[in-house]
């Protein structure tokens, strides 16, 4: 990409990013307020998990979803998803769906496994514009649902002004 | 052109072996979230769809939102029985799309 291009269409100078903080601050709100309209509400990440999983009833435990307690690294925040299962014809990981509450669409990432997978264990990296809980669902070959939760605190980078 | 599709799988694997496999590729991946200095949102522009087959069959499937960082990443892990091909492919509504084979030998 031409630099200079990027640099007038998407970034903005240091003056004028002092500025957004101050009429920010100014008017009461937080850093982070400046995008606070367009943010989901955990609410609306139950009801797409809901959709994603069929509604049915969710079940805690069984699934392990690991995260950096905190980071400055909002962009790219790696994430491990592990469920317990032995992965055979009979018992195994249908899905894995990922939802972030406060993200401003809260749609991570669905995983679709089989028994050819051998285990069920994840890795990658996501976006988190602030400090939330991830939320994972796994849909179970018997048609059940798990869920896990990790929190994640964003110190810095895209979380706050800048 | 730049190598933007990466993969990671091992050369050989014993018969019934668990491996993991790893992929990444180069690309913006935009959120749809972010705004340009004139006010407009830059449009959402992802590959979303992620497929890994082995000998043709799929055995890993990944449908990723904006919540996905950009350089997406992944890691998975397939059961192998036999010596075959695994392909690995990102495609994205556009019509882009990513393709690389890689091989596995498995003792038999």
């Amino acid at each position: 990409m031409d630099r200079d291009n990027f640099r007038n269409t998407t970034m903005l100078s240091r003056r004028e990013i002092l500025l957004l903080c101050g009429a920010a601050t100014a008017a009461g709100l937080p850093f982070s307020g400046v995008l606070r309209d367009a943010e989901a509400s955990p609410g609306d990440a139950k009801k797409l998990l809901v959709d994603l999983t069929g509604g049915v009833e969710q079940q805690k435990g069984g699934i392990k979803i690991t995260l950096p307690a905190a980071t400055d690294q909002a962009r790219h925040v790696p994430m491990r998803i592990s469920v317990e299962s032995p992965m055979t014809e009979q018992d195994y990981v249908k899905a894995i769906h990922v939802v972030a509450e406060r993200n401003p669409t809260p749609a991570v990432a669905s995983f679709h496994l089989s028994p050819a997978n051998g285990k069920a264990e994840i890795s990658t990296r996501i976006r988190l514009l602030q400090t939330q809980v991830v939320v994972a669902a796994a849909e179970m070959s018997d048609g059940t649902v798990r869920i896990g939760k990790a929190r994640c605190k964003i110190t810095g980078g895209a979380g706050g002004c800048g | 052109m730049r190598n933007q599709l990466h993969i990671k799988v091992p050369p050989t694997a014993a018969k019934g072996e668990v491996v993991r496999l790893m992929t990444k590729l180069i690309h913006p991946m935009e959120s749809g979230w972010r705004q340009r200095q004139d006010g407009q949102m830059v449009p959402k522009a992802l590959i979303g769809q992620f497929v890994c087959l082995f000998n043709g069959r799929e055995v890993f499937r990944a449908d990723l939102e904006s919540g996905t960082a950009s350089d997406p990443y992944l890691s998975f892990h397939v059961r192998v029985d036999e010596s075959g091909v695994f392909r690995f492919v990102w495609s994205g509504d556009d019509g882009t799309r990513f393709e690389k084979d890689a091989p596995i030998e498995v003792d038999e």
